[in-house]
C-alpha cells in the first residue's frame, strides 16, 4: 500500500525529516507517536502533498505509484485521505457542497458514475450516524463557527464519505474531550477495513486505547527510532518521550 | 470636416444643437444651460484632482462621443441577450439613452404606481420632475453630472404613491449599442417613493459591439418617510465601453434605502453613490461588488451624509481583482454636529488574483458628533493557500478549488440581496465572469 524509502524533507532552509523508513500494508493501522517539533506533521503533509514542504530526499509509493508525483487533489483521487490537525474553515462553502463534488470527482477517477443528489443525501444520511453528526453541519460553510469537537468529527465523517484505502490521521485526538474521543475514535473504528490502512499520528497515547494500532512508531528528530506493537505506546505513557530523545539522532530539528 | 475635435470643447456644437432641437419648459431649459456652462469651465477630471486622482478619464476626455439623436432599430432578441431574463415583470427598455416603448411593459403593477419615461413626463406634466432634477445631482462640481444634466431628454420616472407597496421589482434595461461610432448615452432615472410606500427598482447596464461607448447615467432618488426603497446596478457594459453613474438619495424619517452595486465588466467604470440621511431614524446600506480583468479600472466612491440623529448606515463593498485591473475605493461619511447616536460601518475588501491588479482604498470619516460609533476597516488579500489546500485534499482540482473560494468570496454579498430572482441573476452572471486568476489557467 504505503512505502516510504529514506524520506528527507525540509520546510524553507529547515530540515525536518532525516530519513523516514516505513511500510504500510492493506488493513494495518500504524500509529506515529513523538514529541513535539519531531515531524509527525510534517510527515502527514509530506504525503496528502502540502505546499511549502521540500522533498530533499527518498521516496514514496502509494499503490506501486510514485506518489510525491502527484497533486494533492491526485492523491485524494488516488485514495489518500488526510485529516487536518486544524481542519480550515471556509466561509461561503456549504460542507455539503464540498463533500458532493469530492466524491464525485473520486468515483470520475474511479470510473464509477457520478452520484445525484437524491443518492448523495442518502449516503450522507448513513455516514452520518457513524459520526452522531448533526444534520445542520450539513449546511453550514464548511468547518466555520464549529467547535473542536464538531470538527474533528466532521473530518471522521468526510473520510467516511470518500472512503480512501489510506487515511492519515494527524492528531485528531488533540483538543477532544472524552465524549468526543470515543465518537471519533468510533468512527474511525467503524470505517476500518482490511482493504483500508490507516496511519494515526498522535502526541498521546490516550488515543490508542480506542483506535488500537497494529503497530506503534516512535518519531524522534525527523526519523523513526523505535517500533514496536501496541504495547510501545503504552511504554510511552508509562516512560514518557526522554529515554527515546536520549538515543543518538542523526540531526535535530 | 473630417477633423474631430476632442475633450469638453467638442460638445459645445453637439449642445447647441440639441438645445435648438429639444424643447424643455423653461425652468428645466435654465438648468440645461447652466449645466452645460458648467461642464464647459470644467472641462473632464484630470488626475490632478484629487476625487479623481486614481481615475484617469483621458481615453474618455480623447474620444469624440456623439449623442445619438434617432433610435436604433432595437429587437427583442438582441435585447434578450442583454437584460436579466429572469427578472419578467415590469420593464422601461432603454437604447442608446432613448426609451423603447415597444420593449417595454407595465403590465403587474398596482394601481398608485408609475413607471414612464422622462421625455413621456416632460412633455405631459414637467412639473412632477422639476423641482427634483439637478436637485440631488448637483452640476457644479461635477463634469459628468454637468454633460448629462445639460443633454437631459430621456429616462425613466418612477411614482409610487403614499402606502403603496410594488412586490416585483421595477426593471430599467438601459442598453447601449455602437453605431458608426462612439455612441454617447445619457440617460437619467428618477424615483419618487411617497411615504411609507415600498418598492425595488433594478438598473441594468449592458452594452455591445467592439466601439468605445460613454454610459454616463444619473438615478435620484427621494425616500420618503416610513418609504422602503431597494435598489440595485447590474452594470454589463461592453470591454471597450465607458460608464460613469450617479446614485443620489435623499432618505425621510425612519425609511430605508438600500443600494446594490454589482460591477462585471466595461474598460472604465465609476459608480459614485450619495446618500444624505435626512430624517431621525433612517437606516441606508450600500454595498457593491466588482470584478475586475485585464486592463479594467473600477471605481466606487461612496458619500453617506448623517444629516439627523439615530440614523444607520452599513456599507460593504467586495471586489475580485484578475489580470492588471485596477480598483478605487473611496467611502467618505459625515457625521453632523446633530447626528448623535449615528451608528456607521463601512467596510472594503478586495481579493487580489495576480501580481499586476491593484487597489487603492481610502475611508473619509468626517466626524462632527460626539455620540456615535463609526466603523470602518479595509482588508486586500490574496486567496487562502491553506483553504486551497484542504479543498484540493478532499479530491478537487485547483481550478475547482479556486473557483470555489473566489465564488465564496462573493457570495457573501449576494446573501444580502433580497429578492430571490435578482440574487439568482446576478448570481449566474456572476458564476460566468468571475476570474480564476492565473494559477487556475495552468491547471487543466
Amino acid at each position: 500500500m504505503l512505502e516510504i524509502r529514506d524520506l528527507h524533507a525540509a520546510a524553507g532552509d529547515r530540515q525536518i525529516l532525516n530519513g523516514i523508513n516505513l511500510t504500510v500494508n492493506a488493513g494495518e493501522v500504524h500509529a506515529i507517536m513523538g514529541p513535539n517539533g519531531s515531524g509527525k506533521s510534517t510527515l502527514a503533509g509530506v504525503l496528502a502533498g502540502r505546499d511549502g514542504l521540500e522533498v530533499t530526499a527518498g521516496t514514496v509509493t502509494f499503490k506501486g505509484q510514485d506518489l510525491l508525483d502527484l497533486e494533492p487533489e491526485e492523491r485524494a483521487r488516488e485514495g489518500l485521505f488526510l485529516a487536518f490537525q486544524y481542519p480550515v474553515e471556509i466561509p461561503g462553502v456549504n460542507n455539503a457542497y464540498l463533500l458532493k463534488a469530492g466524491l464525485n470527482e473520486v468515483r470520475k477517477h474511479r470510473g464509477e458514475p457520478e452520484l445525484d443528489a437524491m443518492d448523495f443525501m442518502t449516503l450522507i444520511r448513513e455516514r452520518m450516524k457513524l459520526l452522531e453528526m448533526d444534520d445542520t453541519l450539513l449546511s453550514r460553510p464548511v468547518n466555520e463557527g464549529f467547535s473542536g469537537g464538531e470538527k474533528k468529527r466532521n473530518e471522521i465523517f468526510q473520510m467516511a464519505v470518500l472512503e480512501p484505502t489510506l487515511a492519515i490521521l494527524d492528531e485528531t485526538d488533540s483538543g477532544l474531550d472524552i465524549d468526543a474521543l470515543k465518537t471519533v475514535a468510533g468512527g474511525v473504528n467503524a470505517l476500518r477495513d482490511p482493504a483500508r490502512s490507516m496511519v494515526v499520528v498522535t502526541h498521546y497515547q490516550r488515543l490508542l486505547n480506542y483506535i488500537v494500532p497494529d503497530f506503534v512508531h516512535v518519531l524522534s528528530g525527523g526519523r523513526i527510532v523505535k517500533s514496536g506493537g501496541k504495547e510501545l505506546a503504552l511504554e510511552l505513557e508509562e516512560k514518557g518521550y526522554g529515554w527515546i530523545e536520549t538515543e543518538p539522532a542523526a540531526a535535530s530539528a | 470636416m473630417t477633423q474631430i475635435a476632442t475633450g469638453a470643447e467638442s460638445y459645445a456644437a453637439q449642445f447647441a444643437a440639441f438645445a435648438q432641437s429639444t424643447p424643455l419648459p423653461s425652468g428645466l431649459a435654465s438648468l440645461r444651460d447652466d449645466a452645460f456652462n458648467c461642464f464647459d469651465r470644467l472641462g473632464f477630471p484630470t488626475t490632478r484632482l484629487e476625487e479623481w486622482r486614481f481615475s484617469n478619464v483621458a481615453p474618455i476626455a480623447d474620444t469624440p462621443f456623439v449623442t445619438s439623436v434617432t433610435t436604433p432599430s432595437y429587437g427583442q432578441g438582441a435585447l434578450d441577450a442583454l437584460y436579466l431574463p429572469e427578472l419578467d415583470g415590469p420593464r422601461l427598455v432603454f437604447v442608446n439613452g432613448l426609451f423603447i416603448p415597444a420593449l417595454s411593459t407595465t403590465d403587474g403593477l398596482p394601481s398608485g404606481v408609475r413607471a414612464r419615461s422622462l421625455a413621456e413626463v416632460l412633455a405631459s406634466d414637467p412639473e412632477t420632475v422639476q423641482p427634483h432634477l439637478g436637485r440631488l445631482a448637483r452640476i457644479e462640481n461635477h463634469a459628468f453630472t454637468a454633460l448629462n444634466t445639460a443633454f437631459l431628454r430621456d429616462g425613466a420616472v418612477i411614482e409610487v404613491a403614499e402606502g403603496v407597496v410594488v412586490d416585483a421589482p421595477i426593471h430599467l434595461v438601459f442598453v447601449t449599442t455602437g453605431g458608426d461610432g462612439p455612441v454617447l448615452s445619457q440617460p437619467r432615472a428618477l424615483v419618487l417613493a411617497a411615504a411609507n410606500s415600498q418598492v425595488r427598482v433594478v438598473e441594468s447596464h449592458a452594452g455591445e459591439g467592439d466601439t468605445p461607448y460613454l454610459n454616463n447615467t444619473l438615478t435620484e432618488v427621494v425616500v420618503g418617510d416610513g418609504a422602503v426603497v431597494d435598489h440595485y446596478a447590474v452594470v454589463r457594459e461592453a470591454d471597450t465601453a465607458f460608464r460613469i453613474g450617479g446614485l443620489f438619495a435623499l432618505l425621510g424619517r425612519a425609511s430605508n434605502f438600500s443600494s446594490h452595486a454589482i460591477t462585471l465588466s466595461g474598460a472604465i467604470v465609476r459608480h459614485e453613490a450619495g446618500v444624505v440621511l435626512n430624517g431621525e431614524g433612517g437606516v441606508c446600506t450600500l454595498n457593491g461588488l466588482y470584478l475586475g480583468n485585464g486592463r479594467q479600472l473600477v471605481d466606487n466612491q461612496t458619500t453617506i451624509d448623517h444629516a439627523q440623529p439615530h440614523c444607520d448606515s452599513h456599507e460593504l463593498y467586495k471586489g475580485i481583482l484578475d489580470g492588471r485591473s485596477r480598483a478605487v475605493f473611496n467611502g467618505k461619511i459625515i457625521v453632523r454636529l446633530d447626528a448623535q447616536k449615528t451608528d456607521a460601518k463601512q467596510s472594503n475588501k478586495a481579493l487580489l488574483l495576480s501580481e499586476g491588479a491593484q487597489v487603492t482604498t481610502k475611508p473619509q470619516l468626517e466626524i462632527f458628533a460626539d455620540d456615535v460609533k463609526c466603523t470602518h476597516g479595509a482588508t486586500v488579500g490574496q486567496l487562502d493557500e491553506e483553504a486551497l489546500f484542504y479543498l484540493r485534499s478532499r479530491a478537487l482540482s485547483e481550478a475547482q478549488a479556486r473557483q470555489l473560494l473566489i465564488h465564496a468570496f462573493a457570495a457573501d454579498l449576494l446573501g444580502h440581496i433580497k429578492v430571490a430572482a435578482v440574487r439568482h441573476q446576478i448570481d449566474t452572471l456572476l458564476t460566468e465572469r468571475l476570474p480564476v486568476g492565473a494559477g487556475g489557467a495552468e491547471h487543466r
